[in-house]
């Protein structure tokens, strides 16, 4: 409760946040009235990008254990929803799948998490591949197809479901921020050493943050694959979405929840535009736009305010110490 | 000062593939005490210390606290009983403040800390320390003095029994080693025992009530500082001729 408080009403800043978020949902919820019809389908696959791009930064960005599994979650979502979709609702199925990806990644942090470095992301990497091809023997070898039809839902139903996990993972990053769990986080991305030293229970505070991290990717993944109405291993597991939430939350900066939010956005749009218009040249510019962003802002869009401000403060703080001395 | 083994080390050993960092060393740090360990560069003198928080896991011997078997807990544990550790290097969080760095300590390190209550102990050893004087700098801007009071200010906030401080001295001019000796003393004055390594022999000698020697990872020589400082294998190896 106090927590609650804390977040939400704490500050001037955090009353205004919370405002704006609240605003900004309510827009998002009222939008598909004034939209045509196509633009649900388009704005359920933005969100669905943000998510990914903003539950990635949750475990991801704040400890900078970079995960490479986000396709492995989002593939069992879609999956689930294949198998189980046209017997129960898919508001249903998405929670399922939340549960699932939450399990899983709970089980591969426990194996993985006790070690540093680069481990867990090769590891991470594996598993969306693991899945991929255990998931496509299976289907080969005991169902005799490949792939399988999903029980579609109509635009705007898959906008409404994405649009509510997108609505409960922004309140949950919100309140992580402020609370112990959070820090407990910035001290192991800052310093896992000192972190463990003070008394935070490092890997006990990566397992459940990589699992967390990993429930919102299974429930929208289940959502879009109903938008797709067919799904196979190399569908559901496409490992561009494993890479994808990284350059997003890159490209927007990881230091505060908007970086990945605004990150998500502007390259869902950009590639959506190129692919649009530019079909064969798309991955081109978009490789060169992504190389340009990694050299001239390499803390994000959001890289850049933070550094703007932070020059601000140093300098009036040098002129105190000046004083002092 | 009561003569309680507030630590003890029995037979603690640690392998690195064929090299034997740490060689069946048994010591015991008595409460309120101020104990140096010292030894030449590559002793094993911080493994010691990696052994004793758990930070790396000991091969064969156990470490007790207050009587407790500790060997094989994860550091975070160990810290809540009551053991708070210092870095060779400094390990502070640089994206944080000052005080945003003494006060995870204050919040993490006690067990069922309540936020108001780590609040006001974060400033209360922020005046303790003496270090009021960076609280606008960035932390990666601050002298290399300040940075290891940090990790010590940190510590601290954690409310140890025991603080292991690893070269808080090295690195510092003669006038930051007379405040980092006054402040160490402080700190045993309030209670807390100290076990530290050091390098700067006019610390070594002022401060501590005794001293251990490790030497290729073994105990070579333990004593008051009279003691050590007229011992002859220690002189030999370490100290040389004056």
């Amino acid at each position: 409760m106090e927590l609650i408080k804390t977040a939400f009403f704490g500050s001037t800043k955090s009353k205004v946040q919370l405002i704006g978020v609240i605003a900004a949902l309510v827009i998002l919820f009222l939008s598909p009235q004034f939209l045509n019809t196509y633009m649900p389908n388009f704005l359920a696959k933005l969100i669905a990008y943000v998510v990914l791009s903003l539950s990635w930064t949750i475990f991801s960005g704040k400890t900078g254990y970079i995960s490479l599994a986000s396709a492995a979650f989002y593939g069992l979502g879609m999956y689930i929803e294949a198998l189980f979709g046209m017997n129960i609702p898919l508001p249903v199925v998405m929670v399922f799948a939340a549960a699932v990806a939450f399990a899983v990644a709970f089980g591969v942090g426990v194996v993985t998490l006790r070690l540093r470095g680069v481990y867990f992301t090769i590891f991470t990497f594996g598993l969306a591949l693991f899945l991929q091809k255990s998931i496509l023997w299976i289907e080969v070898k005991f169902f005799h197809t490949k792939g399988r039809m999903v029980l579609a839902y109509s635009n705007e139903a898959v906008f409404y479901c994405v649009l509510v996990v997108f609505a409960i993972l922004i309140f949950v990053v919100i309140l992580m921020n402020k609370s112990r769990f959070g820090l407990a986080l910035d001290c192991i991305g800052q310093n896992e050493d000192s972190a463990q030293h003070i008394g935070v229970n490092t890997t006990m505070t990566k397992v459940l943050a990589f699992a967390i991290s990993a429930a919102p990717a299974g429930a929208v993944g289940a959502a879009i694959g109903t938008s797709i109405g067919y799904v196979d291993p190399d569908i559901a597991f496409n490992m561009l979405l494993s890479f994808l939430p990284v350059l997003m939350a890159i490209f927007g900066g990881m230091r505060s929840m908007y970086g990945p939010i605004v990150g998500a956005v502007i390259f869902f749009v950009l590639q959506d535009y190129l692919m649009r218009e530019y079909a064969n040249l798309y991955m081109i510019i978009f490789g060169a736009v992504m190389v340009v962003v990694i050299l001239f802002m390499p803390k994000g869009i959001f890289g850049l305010v933070d550094k703007a401000i932070a020059k601000r403060q140093r300098n009036f703080d040098g002129e105190v110490i000046g004083d002092v001395k | 000062m009561s003569n309680n083994v507030l630590i003890q080390g029995i037979g603690l050993t640690k392998r690195f593939g064929g090299m034997t960092a740490v060689n069946c060393v048994d010591f015991e740090l008595r409460d309120g005490e101020i104990l140096g360990l010292i030894g030449p560069n590559g002793a094993g003198k911080s493994t010691l210390f990696n052994l004793i928080s758990g930070f790396i896991p000991t091969d064969s011997g156990e470490t007790a606290f207050l009587g407790k078997k500790i060997t094989g807990l994860t550091p975070n544990k160990v810290c809540h009983l009551g053991l708070g550790r210092t870095f060779q290097a400094a390990k502070n969080f640089p994206d944080m403040s000052l005080r945003e760095n003494v006060r995870m300590g204050a919040l993490f390190g006690v067990p069922d800390q309540t936020y108001a209550k780590a609040e006001t102990e974060t400033d209360e050893i922020i005046a303790y320390i003496g270090l009021g004087k960076y609280a606008g700098t960035a932390v990666p801007d601050i002298p290399l003095a300040g940075q290891k009071q940090i990790e010590v200010a940190r510590a601290l906030a954690t409310k140890p029994k025991v603080l292991l401080l690893d070269e808080l001295m090295a690195g510092l001019n003669p006038a930051e080693v007379d405040e980092a000796m006054a402040l160490v003393k402080k700190i045993r004055g309030t209670g807390v025992t100290v076990l530290l390594i050091e390098h700067v022999m006019k610390a070594i000698m002022n401060i501590c009530d005794r001293i251990i020697v490790l030497h290729h990872g073994a105990l070579i020589a333990e004593g008051t500082p009279e003691q050590i400082g007229s011992n002859k294998e220690v002189i030999e190896i370490y100290l040389g001729e004056v």
